[in-house]
């Protein structure tokens, strides 16, 4: 497993949101507020932005902590001590 | 909910099909609905070419069953029903810049599939979507694709206006219409009742530790098995209430409210949901709901729904009282699940529920039968493990 970047692991998060919901303008995401509130995203939107994100990154998102993906900001931070956990 | 636009065909005279598949793609403010054939044999006559406008129940074409001759080729029954029933039948959002869709013939064997997006900004940039070789958009069309073309139409010709489009207006038009027709001719009846949600989110929780991402079920899932399986029992609100009379179904057809991205909702059906495994419906909403948001609907699943489940807790309201989708009898709300006090045996306790919620058609059943029905949707969710 090569170690990613913060800066990897956002533009693997925007690409993902990006073919959930291909009209946002990935700049305008504010990265301290609930994704939710900036994009449309029901439950089935988010678990294929998890699938998603895991294809990307290979890291398993177990359910428990999804709450820790509510932010962009909050989703870089969990997935950044993952993925270096998982070195 | 009087016609829509025949984009293409995916057959040809001579042609064999079988029951089931899909033989034509029909444009409506839903987005592209694929029609299938309900009678196995061989297209003897297209009879409405591709491009045209055409109302519910128009023949599209002739069919010649097994044995027959030629000369006496039938209707194609099926095929006029799949084009007449409700979801082909809305209305279309055509613009006059699409008649000239090529014939058939020209259509390459390889189908690019489109975005609602990319097609709704097609017609609204005048982009002929049947002129884009596969070659230039590889297997999906994008608004990029879309973009492309229209600049190189521009180029090519500046004087060409693109043609406005209503799609949204023409789905707004055509929910409108089916809700104004439940109020107005459908007696509503509303019940709710608190469902202690506890066991089954515990339930799902353990199972979905045990599954890897790609295989987890959404909370809906076990809900919708329950509630397909508490219909059995109370017959009466799962069918069609059609001139003058209740026809019960033995089958489930479970519609489900997806939205649209952008606006507006459709329900199509997720059949057999009482007989499905848990992993089957869920493989079978996640195929669903992508296709509601890529465009790509079949008649039947549009046409057949027997009742209708709206899970619009995602949004975090507590409870739903749904209008009836005519000439549907029942639809079923599910709110949000959140912890609340519960009392248990003289304790109270936290626990996690959520409010399901009955509007019934007073026609076809009574409130009795309702709360049977919510009371037994209830004991269902206590006993995740057994939804299987």
């Amino acid at each position: 497993m090569t170690p990613r970047s913060r800066e990897e692991i956002r533009q693997a998060i925007v690409d993902a949101l990006g073919g959930i919901a291909p009209e946002i303008d990935p700049g305008s995401i504010a990265a301290d507020l609930p994704l939710r509130e900036q994009i449309d995203m029901d439950s089935f939107d988010f678990l294929n932005l998890i699938i998603r994100v895991h294809e990307i990154l290979g890291i398993d998102i177990p359910e428990q902590d999804y709450a820790k993906l509510v932010t962009l900001n909050g989703a870089v931070e969990y997935l950044a001590r993952r993925c270096a956990a998982q070195q | 909910m009087e016609a829509g636009t025949l984009v293409e065909w995916l057959v040809r005279p001579g042609d064999e099909v079988k029951r089931g598949q899909v033989v034509a793609v029909v444009e409506t403010q839903k987005g592209a609905v694929d029609v299938e054939i309900w009678e196995t044999g061989t297209v003897d006559q297209i009879l409405v070419e591709s491009g045209r406008k055409v109302p519910v129940g128009e023949l599209l074409a002739l069919l010649r069953t097994a044995g027959e001759p030629v000369a006496g080729a039938q209707d194609i029954s099926g095929l006029q029903e799949a084009a007449g029933v409700e979801a082909a039948s809305v209305l279309s959002g055509a613009s006059p810049s699409r008649a000239g869709i090529p014939p058939v013939s020209r259509i390459s064997p390889v189908r690019p599939r489109v975005s609602p997006s990319a097609r709704k900004l097609a017609e609204e940039l005048g982009v002929e979507i049947a002129s884009l070789s596969v070659a230039e958009t590889g297997a999906e069309i994008s608004r990029a694709d879309i973009e492309r073309a229209a600049q190189a139409a521009m180029k090519a010709q500046p004087a060409i206006q693109p043609a406005s489009s209503d799609w949204q207006s023409q789905m707004r038009k055509a929910i409108a219409a089916a809700m104004a027709r439940s109020k107005r001719e459908i007696p509503h009846y509303y019940l709710a009742t608190d469902i202690d949600m506890s066991a089954v989110s515990a339930w799902l929780s353990s199972e979905n530790l045990k599954r890897n991402v790609t295989r987890r079920l959404l909370p809906v899932i076990p809900c919708m098995k329950a509630l397909a399986l508490a219909l059995r029992e109370v017959p009466e609100l799962n069918g069609f209430w059609i001139d003058g009379a209740f026809r019960s179904s033995a089958a489930v057809h479970l519609g489900m409210a997806i939205s649209m991205r952008g606006g507006g909702l459709v329900a199509p059906a997720i059949h057999d949901a009482d007989k499905k495994s848990l992993d089957q419906l869920m493989a079978d909403l996640r195929d669903l709901i992508t296709r509601v948001r890529g465009g790509r609907l079949r008649s039947s699943e549009m046409n057949d729904p027997t009742v209708t489940f709206t899970n619009l807790g995602e949004q975090g309201v507590d409870g739903v009282f749904g209008v009836i989708y005519p000439p549907q009898v029942a639809i079923i709300g599910l709110g949000k699940t959140s912890e609340k006090p519960w009392v248990d045996q003289g304790a109270v306790v936290a626990r996690k529920v959520a409010t399901a919620t009955l509007a019934a058609d007073h026609r076809a059943s009574d409130g009795h039968s309702g709360g049977l029905f919510l009371a037994t949707l209830g004991k269902l969710l206590q006993e995740p493990e057994r939804l299987r």
